[in-house]
C-alpha cells in the first residue's frame, strides 16, 4: 500500500475537525477530498505531510510511519500545492521551480536541467527560467505551481483547493495537465476541492466529507449512481444527478416489472388464454423458482396448437436477456440493434424481474439528448407508461405477482 | 559663517566624529539586537505581546532622564550615553521586524514549510527578504531618533555636537547653537538618504526589469 491513513483524527481543543479518517491509497491513484469548508478536508491531506499532526492515528507512507519520520525531509518527498500558488515573488521562475532540488543539494547543472525540463512540460517558453512571477498570469504562475510540486521526482503530490481562483478555460487545462501527471507519469496525488464537476473529472477515487467525518469514498461513477445519502447528493447537485442519469442508469431502474410469465408445464390452451387476458402476444416461461428459460409467442401457439399439448413443447429456448444491474448506457445500443420488441430483465440468479420495452429506450434516449430538468427520479419509467398502449402489444400492466 | 568654520573647523569636525561614533555603536547594537530579537518574536506569539509591551514602555521614558538613570550604573562618557541610545533604538527597529515578518503572505510561509525549508531556511530565503522595506523603515526611523538625541548625550559629557549646543545654550551665542543644530540636521537627512539606498538594494528584485 502507498498511503495509508488508520483512524485518523485532528481534535482543536475538544472539537474534532478530523473523525476516525481511514483510507489506503495505491500508487498511481487520483484521490479528491470534497466536502463543504470546514469538512476537515484540508485538514486531514495537512496532516499527510506533517504540516499538522494527527492527534490520534497513524499515517504510512510507502510503509514508512510518517509521525515517526523527519517533518522537513518528509515534505521535501512530498509535492505541495496551493491554491494561493505561492510563487516566491522575489525569486525567478528558474528558482522557484528548483526550491526543493536546492535544498535537497543537486548540482547548479543538474537543477538548470530539471528548470528546463519542467518550463517544457508546462509549455512556456525557455525565457521565462528569468522572469519574475509577478510577470507570469495567473495560469501561467499556477502552471508552475505545479511543477514546483515535481521537480524533485516527487512521487505523491498534494494539492488544496490549487485552481480555485482560476477562470474556467485556464481552470479546464490545467485539470488536464494534472491529470495527465497521474495518468502518463503514475504520480499518486491528493487533492482537495469543493467542486464536485472537479472532483468527478479528476478523480479514481472520492472521498465525501462532512464535519470531518467521511460521508463516502467511492469513484467517480459510483458516487453518482449510488450517492450515500441526502449530503452526497446535494453536493452533487440535481441537475448533475439528472444530466448524470441517461449514462448511468441501470436497467432495473427502467424496466416495467409487470412481465407476463408462464411455466412450462402450462397447456397451450391456457397460454392462449393468459394472452388474451393480459393482451400481449408474447409470454416468457419461467420455471417454478422464477428463472428464466425462454419464451412462446402467439404465431407459435398457432402453428402448434393441434400437435402440441403444453408450453414445454413450443417455447423458444433461446432468449435474449439482460441483467438488471447493467447500465442502460452500455444496454440500449445493443436492445434497438437487434430489434427485440422487448427484452426481459433477470437478476444475478437469472430469475426474471421485470421487461424493458422499445417503448421505454425511445424515452431514455430522448431523456439524454432533450433531457428536461422537470422529470425527476426515473422519467423515463413515468412517461413510458402512456406510450405503451399502442406501441406495446407484448406486455401490458395487470400481473401483480411478477 | 566663514569666520564660524575658521574659528570652530577642527573643533567641529572632531564633535561630528565623535556624534556619529556615539550614535553609529548605539544604532549599530539596536539593529544587531532587537532585528533577531523581532525575528524570535514571530515565532513566540505570547511572549511578542509582553516583549513588545516593555519596550515600548522603556521609550516612554524622557530621553534625559534615561541618560541620567545611566551614570550611576556606567559614570559619565560616551558609554551610558551609548546604552541609553541603544535602549531607545530598540523599539522601533523591534516592532517593524515583528510586525514585517507577520506581514508576510501566510501562503509563502505555508508553501516554503510545505516544501520542506527548515524554520531558518524559510527565515532567511522568504520572510526576511520580503520584510526588508518594513524591517529598513523601523532602522530609518530609529537612525533619525539616535541621531538627534546623541545631541542631548553632552549632557552627560559623552561629546558630540550636543557639546556646541549646549555651549551656546549657557552663553547666548546663536552661532553655536546653529553650528551645533545645523550639523545634527544634516546629518540626520545625510544617514536617512543612505540608509534609503541601502533599502533599495537589500529589498530583492520582484520584475527582471532594470532598476530606473
Amino acid at each position: 500500500m502507498f498511503l495509508e491513513m488508520k483512524h485518523l483524527s485532528k481534535i482543536y481543543g475538544g472539537n474534532k475537525a478530523v473523525d476516525d479518517f481511514n483510507l489506503n491509497v495505491e500508487k498511481g491513484e487520483f484521490i479528491c477530498f470534497i466536502g463543504t469548508s470546514g469538512s476537515g478536508k484540508t485538514t486531514t491531506m495537512r496532516m499527510i505531510n506533517r504540516m499538522l499532526n494527527p492527534s490520534e492515528g497513524s499515517i504510512k507512507l510507502e510503509g514508512e510511519d510518517v509521525l515517526k519520520a523527519d517533518p522537513v525531509k518528509l515534505r521535501r518527498r512530498i509535492g505541495y500545492v496551493i491554491q494561493n500558488i505561492g510563487l516566491m515573488p522575489h525569486m525567478t521562475i528558474r528558482d522557484n521551480i528548483t526550491i526543493v532540488p536546492k535544498l535537497l543539494k543537486w548540482s547548479e547543472e543538474k537543477r538548470n536541467e530539471r528548470a528546463k525540463e519542467m518550463i517544457k512540460m508546462v509549455e512556456l517558453p525557455e525565457d521565462y527560467l528569468d522572469r519574475y512571477p509577478s510577470e507570469l498570469s495567473g495560469g501561467q504562475q499556477q502552471r508552475i505551481g505545479v511543477v514546483r510540486a515535481l521537480a524533485a521526482d516527487q512521487d505523491l503530490i498534494l494539492m488544496d483547493e490549487p485552481f480555485g481562483a482560476l477562470d474556467p478555460i485556464t481552470r479546464e487545462s490545467l485539470q488536464d495537465f494534472v491529470k495527465d501527471l497521474q495518468e502518463r507519469l503514475g504520480k499518486t496525488l491528493v487533492f482537495v476541492t469543493h467542486d464536485m464537476d472537479e472532483a468527478l473529472k479528476l478523480a479514481t477515487r472520492i472521498v465525501v466529507m462532512s464535519h470531518g467525518k467521511m460521508v463516502q469514498v467511492a469513484t467517480p461513477d459510483e458516487i453518482l449512481r449510488h450517492p450515500a445519502n441526502e449530503f452526497v447528493e446535494n453536493l452533487i447537485g440535481k441537475d448533475r444527478l439528472i444530466q448524470a442519469k441517461p449514462s448511468i442508469t441501470t436497467v432495473g431502474q427502467v424496466m416495467y416489472n409487470n412481465a407476463v410469465s408462464i411455466t412450462p408445464g402450462r397447456s397451450l390452451k391456457e397460454a392462449l388464454k393468459l394472452m388474451h387476458e393480459k393482451r400481449v402476444d408474447t409470454l416468457l416461461v419461467t420455471d417454478d423458482s422464477g428463472v428464466l428459460k425462454g419464451y412462446v409467442d402467439i404465431e407459435q401457439i398457432d402453428y402448434n396448437y393441434n400437435t402440441a399439448t403444453s408450453v414445454d413443447d413450443v417455447m423458444t429456448r433461446k432468449v435474449f436477456y439482460v441483467n438488471e444491474n447493467s447500465i442502460i448506457r452500455d444496454t440500449v445500443e445493443r436492445i434497438l440493434k437487434r430489434g427485440y420488441k422487448n427484452v426481459p430483465v433477470v437478476d444475478k440468479d437469472k430469475k426474471l424481474v421485470g421487461i424493458v420495452t422499445r417503448a421505454s429506450l425511445v424515452d431514455i434516449v430522448y431523456d439524454a439528448l432533450w433531457g428536461d430538468s422537470d422529470t425527476t427520479t426515473h422519467p423515463a419509467k413515468d412517461k413510458a407508461k402512456s406510450s405503451t398502449t399502442d406501441q406495446d402489444k407484448v406486455v401490458k400492466a395487470g400481473d401483480d405477482k411478477s | 559663517m566663514i569666520t564660524f568654520i575658521q574659528t570652530y573647523g577642527g573643533q567641529l569636525l572632531y564633535k561630528i566624529w565623535q556624534h556619529i561614533y556615539i550614535s553609529g555603536i548605539a544604532l549599530g547594537l539596536g539593529v544587531i539586537i532587537a532585528v533577531p530579537l523581532g525575528v524570535l518574536l514571530t515565532r513566540l506569539k505570547k511572549a511578542s505581546v509582553v516583549i513588545i509591551e516593555i519596550a515600548s514602555v522603556l521609550q516612554t521614558i524622557p530621553a534625559l532622564a534615561l541618560l541620567a538613570m545611566m551614570i550611576p550604573i556606567f559614570g559619565i562618557g560616551a558609554v551610558p550615553a551609548i546604552v541609553a541610545l541603544f535602549i531607545y533604538s530598540l523599539l522601533p527597529i523591534l516592532r517593524n521586524t515583528f510586525l514585517g515578518l507577520n506581514g508576510v503572505d501566510p501562503s509563502l510561509r505555508d508553501a516554503a514549510k510545505g516544501m520542506g525549508m527548515t524554520n531558518l531556511q524559510s527565515i532567511i530565503k522568504v520572510e526576511l527578504p520580503m520584510a526588508v522595506p518594513v524591517i529598513m523603515s523601523g532602522i530609518r526611523l530609529s537612525a533619525t531618533y539616535v541621531i538627534a538625541w546623541t545631541a542631548l548625550a553632552s549632557y552627560i559629557g559623552a561629546g558630540g555636537l550636543g557639546d556646541f549646543i549646549f555651549n551656546g545654550l549657557n552663553l547666548y551665542r546663536t552661532d553655536l547653537i546653529l553650528g551645533g543644530s545645523i550639523p545634527v540636521i544634516l546629518l540626520a537627512l545625510l544617514v536617512d538618504w543612505l540608509l534609503g539606498k541601502l533599502e533599495t538594494w537589500l529589498t530583492p528584485r520582484t520584475t527582471s526589469n532594470v532598476r530606473p
